[in-house]
């Protein structure tokens, strides 16, 4: 596969690690109340689709970004690379 | 000899080979099957299941009969097709799967019990009774099973990997992929032309035809001459692209010189991954038999094939050729042959009305079949539906022409079925960028699959944003394409073959039919239709059509299996590249590498790290005795180790501080600047993951390590959370593991020792444990960290990687008045099991901060990695297994790692169990083995006996329970 980095450009995919679901970016507050059945299904919880999915790739062999790449995992078509840090402050992660 | 006068051999260039001992003439041009041919070997191979007599079917790749092993001694390759192996001067090539000669084949026997040896055979037979497997059965199979045999020795040949990027990779260069070519060339487009065999031209090599008025060959040449002028045109001939993989990827595989007698230090293969923008599938088509009763004789080969050898290699592949036939491409090799000076002798055509042809002097049958054949190791005589029987020793056989299809399927795409050529072609969703022309398509003439390969081109030009180029096409025929398929002779009777290199008849297909396997893919995995080397190229459309007639449905109905790479055999060792026994992985050196060397270290990879594991003394005979005088010396003096693998990572920012409390499960935030931590990180689910120190060295500025084997994984998970999880913490890091040489300066000396080079003031007043500073060492700037890892007054000392070499002789010279000891990672592991420290053996990945006795150490007032799950009830349950030491009773027996615990007057089983030894040595400090180990509620019960039960070593140590601090449990001396 080739992955369209959004800083490098067209990148073997073997210079990637794979992680996972990009579910992972959610990481729930471990102080807030109910956190045990939250962190539970953020570590454990996962779907498992035949299609598109949003996934974690880490340019490991490269510029060390991570990446959220999404992927049509019958096909493997990839229609979007996004850098993971941008991923996560759109999801509100930004605050320290 | 039966060769005659036409040919694209070279008779200027004699070749002397052997086969089977024996020693024959071929020509430059030949393959080894041309060769046997040409010199009347007809018998070259035994078949898989039966052993029947078999020999060369086909002229190309596709070949399911003619395996033979080429080559001898470690250069030995079992399994090789004689049609595609290139004839060399001095080739020694055998034949395989006989005992005795291939002529007498002994396991021949297995003929006799076919009956019994149907489809499925293996698990129908071979299931009871039970205990017969290990013992009876499975030694026979193994011994009788396969073809060739493996040399055994190392592969002495090197192969090469290799990247290629193009516009437009082309595959195959016969008509179509060559017209292809010329367009594309044309328009500038940087493209790649490969084809698997020898010498490109497809079956313009192995066919009379006309183009541009002059003969096919000589048109080949001329366009290969116009292409090799062309900068942006490369040609791979001997390359066989196996695979189509995501995104316009393609495998490859150039035999370089599989071809000469020696590689000559030169890569044997390379292995091409090639990155293009568009792909052009010009693999053409395979012609596929016809199953009749005893079609597996040697002289029984394909009417295309029959003809390749009469026109490309000048060989008559009998005195008597006949053809069986289901459409016109057989009257045209019939044409071909006579026209080449082979002799046919009749033609039997299938249907009703025959072409017209000019096949002078053979007898013409129409609305017949061929219903048996006789001559033991070769076709003597074959006997129509009609009650003819006909003097034959070659008959080739037409069965129609089955698209080469399989590049188009590897991303699931599935082919469809056509009509009128009575194959599959490509359909469904093809792999990304490609595009197929010529006979692959289903273009099965020759004027339609040049027109094509140039519209092909052109299209694919035009998309990549070139000018379409103006091109003149040659001028060509359309030959006539008429079939009317003819699968196979009705009727009982005799075992008529489908596919000849796995054994499997048409009665296989039908039984497993009956018996319940209608799925194609079953049916392939009961009968092994279409599996091993040539992935039944000629047989699958043949198993699937009898199939078809067994259920009642039609062809499409039944479908295809899937084509999966590679297209054809690809070598394990070219898969494998470089990367063999010590270039499977980098081999990484430590700074004090060269020094210990010059020691006589003995060395232990790992990772891919050369560590000293010990330094024998003169007089030392075993390696206890060195580790012991190791050890002993940093406890009594000062020894020296070499820790430069530990993973380092400097971690800077505003934000340091409180990040490394979300990532360490023990408070970081208030680490003093000028001190040094030990830190627990957890995974989320709450797991121990890796233990290490972390020292505030200047503001904003912190230096991590990690254990050696995680030291990737950390950096990995850490950049996960700066980027994912918190990313706008002012956090910046980068790994500094190969930038530091770092020592372990460790004993009750070492301060003395470390003052003579570094002169920042290490009192314990000015420097006490746990202190970390950036120093002066002997004039280069360096960094001390006042941590121990042995229970001893012990220092870490770091320098610039290059400065580590010069340090580490320095620090020997200043260590001679104390004697210092350097020491290896034995020592290292004796120390650290007497103070009770843990590694890899007690972090494994399934134990929590609690059983390796650091629960109380975890922070309940923060959120950090794992903070949540590690308070999941089991894993605070008080049955848990806690980390203790162990003593063994008899100092001198070994409590094993990975013994098990169980109490006295208890049977060792599963449900007694107890826990387990995770790490042992002997200590030469308490002069007794001592073991580390996980047993049930450890912590509440120091002072109870244990038994270390180890039943695959047959061991059994009555043990006491103590705490895993044996040494010096107060700290005082690496206080001190």
């Amino acid at each position: 596969m080739i992955i369209n980095h959004p800083l490098l450009g067209p990148r073997d995919a073997a210079e990637f690690v794979y992680l996972g679901d990009a579910s992972l970016i959610e990481r729930p507050d471990g102080m807030a109340a109910n956190s045990d059945q939250k962190m539970y299904e953020y570590v454990y919880e996962r779907d498992d689709p035949a299609g598109w999915h949003r996934e974690l790739w880490y340019h490991e062999q490269g510029d060390r970004s991570w990446l959220v790449v999404t992927r049509n995992t019958l096909t493997h078509e990839i229609k979007s690379v996004e850098l993971a840090r941008d991923v996560a402050r759109k999801k509100g992660r930004g605050a320290k | 000899m039966t060769r005659l006068e036409t040919g694209l051999i070279n008779r200027d260039n004699p070749l002397n080979f052997q086969w089977n001992g024996k020693t024959y003439q071929g020509y430059e041009g030949d393959t080894l099957a041309s060769a046997l041919l040409a010199n009347g070997e007809r018998l070259v191979a035994r078949s898989f299941k039966y052993h029947r007599p078999r020999g060369v079917f086909s002229a190309g790749s596709e070949e399911p009969s003619a395996l033979v092993q080429l080559r001898k001694g470690a250069h030995q390759e079992p399994n090789t097709r004689a049609t595609a192996a290139e004839l060399f001067e001095g080739l020694e090539a055998t034949s395989q799967n006989h005992r005795g000669s291939v002529k007498w084949d002994l396991m021949s026997v297995t003929d006799l019990f076919a009956p019994f040896l149907g489809a499925g055979f293996y698990y129908k037979t071979f299931m009871w009774p039970k205990s017969f497997w290990e013992k009876i059965y499975e030694p026979v199979i193994r011994s009788s099973a396969g073809l060739g045999r493996l040399s055994m020795e190392e592969d002495p040949d090197t192969y090469d990997k290799g990247f290629l990027h193009c516009d437009l990779l082309i595959i195959g260069a016969g008509p179509s992929g060559l017209a292809a070519a010329l367009a594309a060339g044309k328009a500038g487009a940087d493209v790649i032309l490969m084809d698997e065999d020898f010498r490109m031209g497809g079956r313009l090599l192995g066919e009379a035809h006309e183009i541009d008025g002059m003969a096919a060959v000589d048109w080949v040449e001329a366009a290969l001459s116009t292409l090799s002028k062309m900068k942006n045109v490369r040609l791979y001939t001997r390359t066989t692209v196996f695979g189509a993989y995501d995104h316009g990827i393609y495998g490859a595989l150039e035999r370089k010189t599989d071809h000469l007698p020696t590689s000559d230090g030169k890569p044997r293969q390379v292995l091409w991954r090639i990155y293009s923008k568009r792909a052009l599938l010009c693999g053409g088509a395979t012609e596929r038999a016809i199953a009749f009763p005893n079609n597996d004789r040697p002289g029984v080969m394909l009417a295309g094939a029959v003809r390749a050898y009469a026109n490309r290699y000048g060989v008559a592949c009998g005195k008597a050729i006949s053809i069986l036939t289901n459409n016109d491409s057989g009257w045209q090799a019939a044409e071909d042959i006579a026209a080449s000076g082979g002799n046919i002798v009749a033609v039997i055509d299938t249907r009703d009305k025959a072409p017209r042809a000019n096949v002078p002097g053979a007898m013409i049958v129409t609305g017949a079949h061929v219903i048996n054949t006789s001559g033991r190791q070769g076709l003597h005589r074959i006997e129509l539906s009609n009650g003819q029987t006909i003097n034959t020793d070659c008959l080739g056989v037409a069965g129609g022409w089955s698209p080469n299809v399989h590049l188009t399927c590897h991303q699931r795409g599935r082919p469809v079925w056509n009509e009128k050529i009575a194959g599959f072609v490509p359909g469904g969703e093809m792999p990304v960028g490609m595009s197929v022309a010529g006979a692959a398509n289903g273009s099965m003439t020759l004027a339609a699959a040049m027109k094509a390969g140039d519209a092909e081109a052109k299209k694919i030009v035009k998309a990549l944003g070139m000018k379409t180029p103006a091109t003149k096409l040659p001028a060509a025929k359309d030959e006539k394409f008429a079939i009317t398929p003819f699968w196979h002779a009705p009727g009982k009777g005799a075992r008529a073959w489908i596919d000849l290199q796995n054994d499997v008849t048409a009665k296989d297909i039908k039984m497993s039919q009956k018996e319940g396997f209608h799925a194609v893919e079953h049916l392939k995995r009961y009968t092994t239709l279409g599996m091993a080397t040539d992935q039944g190229k000629t047989s699958n459309v043949l198993g699937l059509a009898v199939m078809a007639e067994a259920t009642g449905k039609s062809i499409p109905e039944t479908g295809t299996t899937i084509f999966r790479p590679p297209y054809s055999p690809v070598p394990i060792g070219a898969f494998g590249g470089r990367e063999r026994g010590m270039e499977f992985h980098p081999t990484r050196l430590t700074p004090s590498n060269a020094w210990a060397e010059e020691q006589g270290a003995v060395f232990v990879e790992v990772g891919n790290w050369m560590r000293a594991q010990w330094f024998p003394r003169a007089g030392e005979t075993t390696w206890r005795e060195s580790v012991d005088r190791e050890a002993l010396a940093v406890r009594a003096s000062v020894g020296i180790c070499d820790v430069s693998t530990l993973g380092k990572i400097e971690i800077k920012g505003k934000d340091a501080a409180t990040f490394l409390n979300r990532i360490y499960s023990n408070a970081f935030a208030k680490l003093k600047l000028g001190a040094t931590r030990y830190g627990l990180m957890l995974r989320e689910d709450g797991i121990c993951y890796d233990d290490g120190t972390t020292a505030h060295l200047n503001e904003n500025h912190f230096v991590m390590t990690t254990t050696t084997a995680n030291a990737v994984l950390v950096y990995r998970q850490m950049e996960f959370a700066r980027q994912c999880l918190w990313p706008d913490l002012d956090v910046h890091m980068m790994s500094t593991t190969d930038a530091w040489a770092q020592f372990a300066v460790a004993g009750p000396n070492s301060r003395a020792l470390l003052q003579k080079l570094i002169d920042t003031d290490l009192s314990n007043d000015a420097f006490p444990f746990m202190a970390a500073r950036e120093v002066n060492v002997a004039g280069v700037p360096g960094r001390l960290f006042r941590i121990s890892f042995s229970g001893e007054l012990a220092f870490e000392v770091a320098v610039p990687t290059r400065y580590g070499d010069a340090l580490v002789r320095a620090l020997m010279e200043a260590g001679k008045e104390f004697d210092v000891t350097p020491y290896g990672t034995e020592a290292l592991g004796v120390l650290r099991i007497e103070k009770g420290h843990v590694t890899g053996n007690e972090l494994t990945g399934q134990t929590t901060a609690l059983n390796i006795g650091l629960g109380m150490m975890t922070s309940d007032k923060k959120d950090y990695i794992g903070s949540v799950m590690r308070k999941r009830e089991m894993m605070m349950a008080d049955d848990q297994i806690h980390l203790v030491g162990v003593l063994p009773v008899d100092p001198q027996e070994q409590p094993m790692a990975g013994s098990h615990f169980v109490t006295e007057g208890t049977a060792p089983t599963t449900e007694n169990d107890e826990g387990w030894v995770t790490s042992s040595c002997y200590s030469p400090t308490f002069d007794s083995y001592v073991s580390l180990g996980f047993l049930k509620r450890g912590r509440d019960r120091h002072g109870e006996m244990i038994r270390a039960w180890d039943g695959l070593r047959g061991r059994d140590v009555l043990c006491k329970v103590i705490s895993n601090h044996m040494y010096d449990p107060e700290g005082g001396r690496q206080r001190g």
